[in-house]
């Protein structure tokens, strides 16, 4: 019989238990994902009792206060603490989000289970290999291409034409979305993922952007654009309210269009 | 001491950080021609460029009168007169160039009617050299202007092809016999290796200190570490008690809260609803420059007017503004004050307190972003194979006050800078001097101490007590009294970092090792700041000392020079202000009385 199962060496473990101090008025638990590739360890689950009297309203409110004050070794990213730099994404209560603007009396009751994005190779703890991720990105030539010499002075826009970069500019290529998709998680070798198709279809609906043709040429490929399977993970997850799932339709749509 | 191995590689430029600065000075560089690595301890677009948010300021005049000549002004009147006069024409001359540039690369700025790029008021940005009405000068992406520019000079490093060292740490700059800068010791986080990149000059891009204080809008990451590498060195920093506090970050969570929301018309409120910014700026109200603001909000909770249970506090009310204009033009912020503060900003006002944002002080530099020290009593001298730009650095264009988006300007124009100097000085390909075999002694053996630091004191708690003791000391409003106290437990602060306790032993993605660098960068910075404040015996700018309320250009119109040794001690010198420009298209602003 054919053993469906994790090697043995990937099998999660029941760690250490860090319990609240004596005192301690309105204790939460977090378990907390941890593989240190230095000790040859399995990967474990670590608990944490954090005192939420004396915490930051903020999963990485939490997060810090662990490693402030429980245990120093705790991994993760972090940068801004305001949802604009992508750094603290991880997967919290079961969704990819970002540590810094998830409130932890918005997660579900009992405890709060925290893994690294998933399905992405671990580099430690909570922080993933992002390398392919960024490759990518670019991958597609995010930049403005043109054909046409500049003018002297800025290339004019309508504000409609702005517009149509609204909700997609905005992101932070935080790859929750990529990562919550079973399709990437599949073929993420050659499917691009929802953050990065989002971004191929910013360039595309710029109106200042002369290279159509190219971009859309550049997607026409059974893996990169058309292993979408429309699951919508990616616009469920995104902590930016953004929406990967309509950017990749539209795409699909202009491909159509243009065979016609 | 264990021993290491050191991997090293040679390129004709490297640039340390990958923000706004670091970025355009990396493509610039490639640009050029020259090899060009840029190292950088987090992936590009995660530097703390990304969360400026009202706009970059050029005098485009796309939304009514504007000149360069009146930046200029605004400019040195804002700086309390501190600004290098040259520097500062050299900046707003290049601005609307540089803005143009940006849209080119493909900025998604947001846009006016006629199709042209959207300009809104900003602090201190007037018309008329301060006499006319307020300038609409400040270059927009709705509220996520750093975010749409970083993005963008990030995806314009890809197109150059620039090479990017992402998640190393730079442990300390390597210099050879004659003082010359030769390359900088980095850490690979991923690896725990090291590895030594040879450059014929070394660009800092690194940033700002924010976080040597309790509360600031500033990331985690804003943590010196240029100036601390420029520190440990034994060089000298420039002007760093001037530290900017922005008159609205979110109570509580710190977080920015852009003055493009006063831009758009928001009014600052207190306890009885006063629109209280009328009684100390009359002409330009809640778009007088942020020392300005932040000083009178300071003063409002001080007289029992703030709002709260605990009066701490002051409203930002833009509720008047209306949901569409808020859904256009303020989209970011309605987001920040509805997560950190669960405020519906449409019906809601903002509560805020000044909030520590910006270092004007830095590494100082002449307009080419060569850094300078003074030698005997050439006050200008360049240190070779070393620059500096971006808040890391103080050109000095903002002196002792910053205005509200010339942050933004100041990346790329002297980024920009930098490159072309390099190009102009350095010859692509040229060989690499041969090192003394000594030239990374140092750098290990700090690397040796803090790897395997096993004192009673851990990173987090000695952070905190420095980040506590700025907050209270070196804070909008100084005395005598603190200053002295503040340096006395600054002293102790730093000394008991020799007793710092790190836990993490391993050399994969260490973050305990990077936080104790990051804190090492930080004790640096701090003692050198509020020493800085404790010695200048006037009030300008951000500096408000209240011992010595007015501002003393007879004794005190000079730049700070401060140097920090291995224990923690400052000594001082000074470098004049330049007060004369680079050319006869504008004058000098002499010094006069500063009114809004």
């Amino acid at each position: 019989m054919a053993e469906f199962a994790l090697p043995k060496n990937s099998k999660v473990q029941q760690g250490k238990r860090f319990p609240a101090k004596p005192g301690a008025k309105n204790v939460r638990e977090f378990r907390v994902y941890r593989w240190n590739p230095d000790d040859g360890e399995n990967p474990r689950i670590d608990t944490y009792e954090v005192d939420l009297a004396t915490c930051g309203p903020m999963v990485l409110d939490a997060l810090i206060k662990i490693k402030n004050e429980i245990d120093p070794t705790l991994t993760f990213r972090r940068s801004c603490r305001e949802g604009i730099c992508g750094s603290c994404a991880m997967n919290i209560d079961g969704t990819n989000t970002l540590a810094c603007t998830k409130a932890i009396e918005d997660c579900s009751k009992g405890d709060v289970p925290i893994y690294p994005l998933p399905h992405m190779s671990v580099v430690k703890d909570l922080v993933p290999d992002l390398t392919h991720f960024y490759a990518q990105y670019a991958s597609i030539k995010p930049w403005l291409r043109t054909q046409s010499a500049p003018p002297p002075k800025e290339r004019l826009q309508s504000k409609a034409d702005r517009a149509r970069l609204d909700g997609l500019y905005e992101c932070i290529l935080c790859a929750c979305c990529s990562t919550s998709c079973p399709s990437y998680w599949w073929n993420g070798d050659r499917y691009l993922g929802p953050a990065i198709l989002l971004q191929a279809y910013r360039w595309i609906v710029d109106s200042r952007d002369e290279d159509t043709g190219e971009r859309l040429d550049a997607l026409e490929d059974p893996f990169r654009l058309y292993r979408c399977h429309t699951i919508m993970n990616c616009t469920r997850t995104c902590p930016k309210g953004l929406n990967p799932a309509k950017a990749i339709a539209e795409i699909k749509k202009l491909m159509v269009e243009r065979r016609s | 001491m264990s021993a290491y191995t050191i991997q090293e590689h040679e390129y004709d430029m490297v640039v340390v950080g990958a923000g706004g600065a670091g970025l355009r000075a990396t493509f610039g560089l490639a640009a050029k021609g020259l090899k060009t690595v840029c190292i950088t301890k987090v992936f590009p677009t995660r530097s703390h460029t990304v969360a400026a948010q009202g706009g970059i300021s050029a005098a485009l005049g796309n939304m009514g009168e504007d000149d360069w000549r009146y930046h200029f002004f605004d400019t040195i009147k804002g700086s309390d007169w501190l600004g290098d006069q040259d520097a500062i024409e050299y900046m707003c001359k290049e601005a609307p160039a540089a803005i143009i540039e940006l849209e080119h690369y493909g900025v998604p700025f947001s846009r006016t009617e006629d199709g042209k790029i959207y300009q809104r008021p900003f602090g201190g940005m007037t018309t008329r050299y301060g006499e006319g009405p307020a300038a609409q000068r400040t270059c927009a992406a709705a509220d996520r202007t750093g975010h749409a520019m970083l993005h963008t000079l990030y995806q314009q490093s890809l197109a150059h092809d620039a090479r990017f060292m992402i998640e190393y740490f730079a442990l300390d700059l390597i210099w050879d016999d004659e003082g010359v800068c030769r390359g900088v010791l980095a850490l690979d986080m991923a690896e725990g290796t090291l590895h030594l990149f040879r450059g014929h000059g070394v660009v800092l891009a690194t940033g700002g200190y924010g976080r040597a204080y309790f509360s600031a809008t500033s990331a985690h990451t804003c943590t010196g570490d240029g100036g601390g590498l420029v520190l440990r060195s034994g060089l000298a920093l420039q002007d760093m008690e001037f530290v900017q506090f922005h008159p609205t970050g979110i109570y509580g969570a710190g977080c920015l809260i852009t003055e493009g929301v006063r831009g758009e018309g928001g009014i600052l409120r207190n306890s009885s609803g006063e629109r209280f910014m009328e009684r100390y700026a009359p002409h330009y109200k809640d778009l007088a420059s942020r020392d300005v603001v932040s000083r009178s909000m300071t003063i409002e909770i001080r007289e029992g007017r703030g709002v709260g249970a605990e009066k701490d506090h002051i409203l930002l009310d833009l509720t008047h503004l209306g949901p569409e204009v808020i859904h256009e033009k303020l989209p970011g912020i309605a987001e920040s004050a509805r997560i950190f503060a669960n405020v519906d900003v449409t019906r809601q006002p903002i509560p805020v307190l000044p909030t520590v944002h910006y270092n004007m002080g830095g590494i100082p530099t002449n307009y080419h972003g060569e850094v300078v020290q003074k030698v005997g009593e050439n006050p200008d001298q360049v240190v070779q194979g070393l620059y500096a730009i971006g808040e890391a650095a103080c050109v000095s264009v903002h002196g002792a006050n910053r205005l509200g988006s010339n942050s933004l300007l100041d990346l790329v124009v002297f980024g920009r800078a930098a490159a072309n100097r390099c190009a102009q000085t350095i010859k692509p390909g040229a060989s690499h001097k041969v090192l003394p075999a000594s030239a990374c002694d140092k750098a290990l053996a700090n690397l040796d101490k803090l790897r395997n630091a096993n004192g009673a004191s851990p990173t987090a708690e000695i952070r905190l007590n420095m980040q506590r003791t700025m907050q209270s000391d070196a804070a909008v409003f100084r005395t005598s009294k603190t200053l002295s106290e503040g340096c006395e437990k600054m002293a102790k602060i730093f000394t008991s970092f020799e007793d710092v306790k790190v836990s993490d032993r391993s050399l994969v993605w260490n973050s305990d090792l990077i936080e104790t660098y990051e804190l090492q960068n930080l004790l640096y910075n701090a003692v050198a700041t509020i020493t800085s404040a404790e010695q200048r015996k006037e009030s300008r700018g951000a500096h408000a000392h209240e011992d010595f309320p007015d501002r003393d250009d007879a004794n005190w119109q000079k730049h700070t020079l401060v140097k920090v040794d291995g224990k923690g001690a400052s000594s001082f010198d000074f470098r004049p202000v330049h007060m004369y420009t680079l050319s006869d298209d504008v004058g000098v602003v002499p010094p006069k009385k500063r009114v809004y």
